[in-house]
């Protein structure tokens, strides 16, 4: 465990490359955090919500506004990408996509189907 | 110090929730788009449904071990010093019995209201 004063340290964010895998790995631990903080902000929605009738269109108008469309984009896209990186990591789990090839094609694919996915589900659910 | 969530047992408890949250949000997003309720009295009906009503309970019982086990770990990770490691473990189980507490009230009240 001894460290030598002298081994390379690279943290410059800029130029680090990290596999696509490790891409997908992070964004799952920061969406994972995402997720966490805004859970009060969900139960509060909830709560007023079935408060009343004035609640239930207190939220249904909040949540029809200009700029929540964009949030609900950013949120639905935190959601899906924790949900489908979550999906892949029990499938490798279980042994799954192991192996090289798979292993990426399967991290790009999480990566692009999010957004998308939360594009497509925004557009279907307002 | 991890009695309780440590080891293999955190590990299991982290995708036995992620299994449920998984397949909850997935229905939850099918009844948004193809039942969703258009007034406040479908709304309650649908949440005071006694399976919609455990599900729902289970739905946050499991958010909290997941987010339990999930933060513990990046902050195991990410915070070396002893002190601030146990100072933000116990502010995230304050706040997560908290949310837990709130989201059980919400339903109760639900049911009866």
């Amino acid at each position: 465990m001894s460290t030598s004063p002298r081994r390379p340290v690279f943290l410059n964010l800029v130029q680090i490359r990290l596999p696509i895998a490790g891409v997908v790995s992070i964004a799952h631990r920061i969406t994972g955090v995402l997720l966490v903080v805004c859970t009060p902000l969900l139960i509060h929605w909830l709560a007023r919500s079935l408060s009343g009738p004035e609640g239930f269109e207190a939220v249904r108008v909040e949540l029809a506004g200009p700029f929540a469309g964009i949030l609900e984009l950013l949120g639905l896209w935190v959601l899906l990408h924790h949900l489908l990186a979550g999906i892949r990591f029990l499938l490798i789990d279980v042994e799954i996509g192991v192996d090289k090839p798979v292993y990426r094609y399967s991290a790009f694919a999480v990566l692009i189907a999010a957004p998308l996915l939360a594009l497509l589900l925004l557009g279907a659910l307002s | 110090m991890t009695r309780g969530a440590g080891g293999l047992r955190a590990w299991v408890l982290q995708r036995i929730s992620a299994l449920y949250l998984g397949l909850f949000v997935l229905y939850l997003l099918a009844h948004l788009l193809w039942d969703r309720p258009g007034d406040f009295e479908h709304w309650r009906d649908w949440v005071a449904d006694p399976a919609v009503g455990i599900a729902l309970m289970l739905f946050f019982v499991a958010l909290l071990v997941h987010a339990w086990v999930g933060v513990r770990d990046l902050l195991m990770d990410y915070v070396r010093a002893t002190a601030a490691r146990v100072g933000l473990l116990t502010l995230l189980g304050i706040g997560l019995v908290a949310c837990g507490l709130w989201a059980l009230e919400v339903l109760l009240m639900a049911r009866m209201g």
